[in-house]
Order: C-alpha cells, then sequence, then structure tokens
C-alpha cells in the first residue's frame, strides 16, 4: 500500500511541472480573466492593433460583449471595425492573399495562440522588440527572432528600444546576447502589454470563467454525495464480519 | 401486479436468473483493498467516453478543412460543448490511470494466476484496443501533435522489412496523413468504443466464472458453507457497489478538479502544440505522444537501428506489450499475492514499476545521448522482470497462505 502511494505520486509529480521547455527566460505575465476592466482594455487594444491583419475567427463579437459585461450597442460603436454585424466571429480586415504578399506569410489567426503559447510568452513577446537594422521592418524579438511582423505597438511604447548586449565566451566562441533594452519596458507599457495578453487568454477559451464557477458547485456537491454514500456503505458493511 | 409481470419475463427471459447470478448472488470476497476499485471505475468511465463522444460526434465534422474549426465551435458555440470535450479529453487520460493501476493490482496479487489465465488475456485484449482507439482519436482535434504523432506511429509500420512502405500507404490511404486518414481514423475511432464495451462484457463473464481474486490470494470458492456459499464472500449488490460507489465519487471528484480547475494539465492531457492547425508543411521542434503512451515510445527510441533498419524498436515496443500475454506462464511461484511472495518478487516489481514511470518520462523528453542510455538500462530492466520471472519465481522464499481470509 505505501509503495503504491509513493509509485502514484511520483507518475503524477511531472504532471504539476510545465510541460514547455525552450531556452529564453519568459516574464510573468500575472494575468486575471476575471478583472472585467483590464479584459476591456485589452479588447481595444487588440481590435485597435491587432485585427487588421490577425483574425480570430472563432470568436464572436456578441460572446465577448457578453463575457466582457458590454451591451451589442456598445460592443457595435466601439470595438467593431472590421465588421457590422455583432453576431459575426472576428475576420481580418485585410485580405489573407495581401497580407501573404507583403508579409511572405499570412498572419495566423489568434483564436487560441494563448493555448499555443501561452501567456508568459505572449506577453514576454509583446515587451520584447527592439531595433535592428537588418530585419525588412527595422525590428526583431528576443523571444521570437526573426519575426515576420512590425512592431504595431510602437506609438503606445513610445519608439523603439535598443537592445543591450553582453559578451560571453563559450570555450573560445564569443556570443553577444541580449541582456537587456535601452530605455527599458516602462510600466504603462507592460500594463498595456498585460491586458492585451489578457484578453488574448479570454479569447482562448471564452467559457473558462463559467467553467470554474461551475466546477466548485460540482466539487461541493460531490463532497456532500461523498460523505452520504460514506455513511450509506457504513450502515449495510455491519453486517459483515 | 409487479410480480406477475416479472414471472411474464422470466418465462422467456432469465432477467432474474441473470440479476441473481451477476448481481445479487455474485459472491466477492470480502477483504478488497483501494486497489479493487478501479475495474468498477474503468467500467465506468468507458461508459463516459462512448456518452460524450457520441454527443461530440453529433457537431465534429471529420474533414481536414473543418475538423480544427469544428473542435473549437464545440468549445465555444455548442451548449455545455466545452463541457463534453473536456470530459472526453480528461476522461482519456484517467482511463489509461485507472487501468495502469487496474493491471498494476492485477500484478501485485497474481490475478493472471491459474485459474484467471483467460481473464488476464482477455484484459491484455482490452488494453490493446483501448491504445487503438486512444491513437485513432488523438489524431482528429487536427493540431499539430495530432498530425505529426499519427504521422511518426503510422511511419512505425514503414519499419516491417519489405512490406514497411506498401503497408503504411495502406494505413494512411494515402502517401501522408491527409483528409483520407482523418476520415477512417474517425469511423475507427467511432466503432472500436463499442468493440471495447464487448470485450469488457467478455472479461466480466470470465471474472464472474472463475471468480474475483483478492489482496490475499485465497481462493474462497475452496472454502464454501452449506448454501454452497463461499464463507469468506459478500453479495456483489449491495455491499461491493455501495464501497464502490464510495470509491467512485472520490474518483468522480479529483476527476472534476482536473477537468474543471486545469483541462490542459499543465500540457500533459492536452498539448500545448495541439491548438496549431495540422500543418504538413511545418515540423514541431519536439513531437512527443500523450503521457500514456511515453514509456512505449521511450523503449522504441531506445533501441539502435540494426542494419539500417528501425525494425528492432518497434518489434521491443510491440514486445513490451506483447510479453503481457505470456505472463501466466512466466510465474512459476506457488502464492498469488506479493504478501506472501518473497524478497526477490517484492525488489523485481518494484523496479519494474520503477522502469515504467522513469520510461514515461525519458519518452517525453528529446533525445540526448545521456537520455538515450538511461532509456536502455530502463528498458532491460522492464524487459528483466518478465524474462527473469520464470527463475526468480521459483526459488523465491514464499509464506504460506493460509485457508481463509482473517484480515
Amino acid at each position: 500500500m505505501r509503495k503504491l502511494i509513493i509509485a502514484s505520486v511520483m507518475v503524477l509529480l511531472p504532471m504539476l511541472s510545465q510541460a514547455s521547455g525552450g531556452g529564453v527566460h519568459l516574464e510573468k505575465a500575472n494575468v486575471d480573466i476575471s478583472d472585467q476592466a483590464s479584459l476591456q482594455r485589452g479588447a481595444k487594444t487588440f481590435m485597435n492593433y491587432c485585427l487588421s491583419c490577425h483574425s480570430a475567427a472563432f470568436q464572436r463579437y456578441n460572446r465577448m460583449g457578453a463575457d466582457l459585461g458590454l451591451t451589442d450597442k456598445q460592443v457595435a460603436a466601439n470595438l467593431m471595425f472590421a465588421s457590422d454585424k455583432v453576431g459575426d466571429t472576428m475576420t481580418a480586415a485585410m485580405p489573407a492573399g495581401e497580407a501573404k504578399k507583403w508579409f511572405g506569410k499570412s498572419p495566423p489567426d489568434l483564436s487560441v495562440i494563448a493555448r499555443a503559447r501561452g501567456a508568459d510568452w505572449l506577453f514576454t513577446y509583446f515587451n520584447s522588440f527592439y531595433a535592428d537594422e537588418k530585419r525588412p521592418f527595422g525590428v526583431n524579438n528576443t523571444v521570437f527572432p526573426d519575426v515576420g511582423m512590425p512592431h504595431v505597438l510602437v506609438d503606445l511604447e513610445g519608439g523603439l528600444k535598443k537592445p543591450v548586449f553582453k559578451t560571453e565566451n563559450h570555450g573560445g566562441h564569443e556570443t553577444k546576447v541580449i541582456t537587456g533594452f535601452e530605455p527599458p519596458v516602462s510600466v504603462e507599457y507592460e500594463e498595456i502589454t498585460r491586458d492585451l495578453t489578457n484578453f488574448l487568454v479570454y479569447v482562448g477559451e471564452p467559457a473558462q470563467l463559467k467553467r470554474k464557477q461551475m466546477g466548485f458547485w460540482v466539487l461541493l456537491f460531490l463532497g456532500v454525495f461523498f460523505v452520504i454514500a460514506y455513511m450509506m456503505k457504513k450502515e449495510y458493511w455491519k453486517d459483515i464480519h | 401486479m409487479l410480480k406477475n409481470f416479472l414471472g411474464w419475463i422470466d418465462e422467456r427471459f432469465p432477467a432474474t436468473e441473470t440479476w441473481e447470478k451477476h448481481i445479487s448472488k455474485y459472491y466477492a470476497p470480502k477483504n478488497f483493498n483501494f486497489l479493487y476499485f478501479f475495474g468498477f471505475i474503468a467500467t465506468l468511465v468507458l461508459v463516459n467516453q462512448i456518452l460524450t463522444g457520441v454527443w461530440l460526434a453529433m457537431n465534429y465534422k471529420p474533414d481536414a478543412d473543418l475538423a480544427f474549426a469544428s473542435v473549437e465551435y464545440i468549445m465555444r458555440d455548442v451548449d455545455m460543448g466545452w463541457l463534453l470535450r473536456y470530459m472526453h479529453s480528461t476522461g482519456a487520460s484517467f482511463f489509461f490511470i485507472v487501468i495502469y493501476l487496474h493491471m498494476f493490482r492485477g500484478l501485485l496479487y497474481g490475478s493472471y494466476q491459474r485459474p484467471r489465465e483467460l481473464l488476464w488475456i482477455i484484459g491484455v485484449v482490452i488494453y490493446l484496443a483501448m491504445m487503438a482507439t486512444a491513437f485513432f482519436g488523438y489524431l482528429l482535434p487536427w493540431g499539430q501533435m495530432s498530425f505529426w504523432g499519427a504521422q511518426v506511429i503510422v511511419n512505425l509500420f514503414g519499419a516491417v522489412p519489405f512490406v514497411g512502405d506498401d503497408l503504411s500507404v495502406w494505413v494512411r490511404g494515402d502517401f501522408v496523413i491527409s483528409d483520407v486518414t482523418l476520415n477512417r481514423f474517425f469511423a475507427f475511432h467511432f466503432l472500436l468504443p463499442f468493440v471495447l464495451a464487448a470485450l469488457v462484457f467478455v472479461h466480466l463473464v470470465a471474472l464472474h466464472f472463475v471468480g474475483s481474486n483478492n489482496p490475499e490470494g485465497i481462493e474462497i470458492k475452496k472454502n464454501k458453507d452449506e448454501n454452497g456459499i463461499p464463507k469468506d464472500g459478500i453479495a456483489f449488490f449491495p455491499y461491493i457497489v455501495v464501497k464502490d460507489l464510495v470509491a467512485f465519487i472520490g474518483f468522480a471528484f479529483v476527476f472534476a478538479a482536473v477537468l474543471f480547475f486545469a483541462p490542459e494539465m499543465g500540457g500533459y492531457f492536452i498539448e500545448a502544440p495541439n491548438f496549431v492547425p495540422a500543418n504538413p508543411m511545418v515540423t514541431p521542434a519536439h513531437i512527443a505522444p500523450v503521457w500514456y503512451f511515453t514509456p512505449f515510445y521511450a523503449i522504441l527510441r531506445a533501441i539502435p537501428p540494426m542494419f539500417g533498419s528501425q525494425f528492432p524498436g518497434v518489434l521491443a515496443m510491440f514486445g513490451a506489450i506483447a510479453v503481457f500475454f505470456v505472463l501466466p506462464w512466466l510465474d512459476r511461484s506457488p502464492v498469488k499475492s506479493i504478501r506472501y511472495k518473497g524478497p526477490l518478487f517484492k525488489i523485481a516489481i518494484f523496479i519494474f514499476a520503477i522502469s515504467f514511470i522513469v520510461l514515461g518520462w525519458l519518452g517525453m523528453q528529446p533525445v540526448s545521448p545521456g537520455k538515450t542510455l538511461a532509456a536502455q538500462i530502463f528498458t532491460a530492466l522492464y524487459f528483466a522482470f518478465f524474462i527473469l520471472m520464470p527463475w526468480y519465481s521459483k526459488i523465491d522464499k514464499t509464506k504460506s497462505v493460509p485457508e481463509r481470509i482473517t484480515k
């Protein structure tokens, strides 16, 4: 019995740690999808800056409105630039064929990007654009080297930051490593990208708020049911000696 | 009135007889412990998989252009669709957790020994059917891991000498994993659970014929009272049922905790790359099967190619499962339960359990020379448990088994 418990703990332990790897250091996004104000700010940034090229083709406008505490009218007036029906899904303003011509690759759909990449990756990605002359748009990114897209949020960040290099010596090999940015990422910009990340996490799984609420009641029910079932078992088993 | 009705039925169908034979007068040992819950739980998980699966199939589209979007449609636009989908995806992983514990129970208490050899073999067939079902099902979300995982596994058939290439094309129905493959995998994924249910029925018929084993490994049928009822047996209904019900609710609690609060289970139950639609032109940096296949995947990778062929690795992988079929004849021990077996068996099964877990972990990791060596060592230990069993189980010091169940 004791061995069994040890064995099952050993099976479950690796499950608790994250499965994703990768060498890049990621900042903690610390998003909170129950924060509606943050989601609304994130939605605004998303609609203004992302949706012109990227789609979120599985997400409906009115579903977003309902989950973010906005009426259909508010959604239509403030957040809809690429479509005119609130029941529509979020398709990109730009035609996909054109996009491929401009960027060499169609910008990916962002419906489940937060589930594919993770919140921390997105947050770090938004904050890691830096000036790089060698790239077609003059920008590069530390977590997505040679990224195809320009730094669309550059106005919100208040200018393009320069990388700070450190030269590392690995057994005679000299490599340049980016250790930070000049100027460093501002707190205001981090708030914007945190809200945007939060919104993308929501879009990744709109049901998640409801899921956790329902989960609480299910666990409570099962907890009570367990006690009743256990008492019933004890009553029946009085006969067994 | 009710009695007349039942009488009418009983003259035409053995309703009461069947109920008594398999439920109310089926006598099971009274000393079942924690590990004996998992057969009952596995059956209910299978029911969960079939029911949620059928309802998911009502909105799922087995088409390479539509499959990924239809899963997201279920997650967003179908009422409670997300719940059905998570019940199904969480259920798949828990099915394997439960079955692994169920099988380990069999190993601990010698449930494969005479007269339960056939019962055990039917169980191994069920396990194989389950793995096939899981493999077919994993392609359906049509994400990157679905696509490339299936690509890797189907390519294994390509390693079979002479007919390999034709065989893998025959399995896929195409030269790569494609719409054709998705369609047929969906057909099999829908069919196999019903085969599984039929096999579970056969498993239960065999169980009720030979009777349940127990943690003491004592045959309760050897000691019967004047009515022919085993003295250490208790009726399945109500006693075992009310006990299993408590266990099932406990299980459901853990299940629900994962389902509602961590359905991806940190990327182990639903892998992050599977949220990128399948793309035949882009290979993911690291392809790992879902956790329940990784011990066998690690064995596959541990065996180096021989004569320019991967076939030995494929053989070892399938051999690691096939060896369970002959287990009843490898064990020469005069006793069933670990409680009466000697130190050799205890050490052997401990090493085996560790090997299985370590191989499972190694199967998720990217290849490195050190990890390959580790995988080779643990593969050897895994097989040593079986190959050396006729020897160590024979010379092991066993204790004498009492006549009756006292604890």
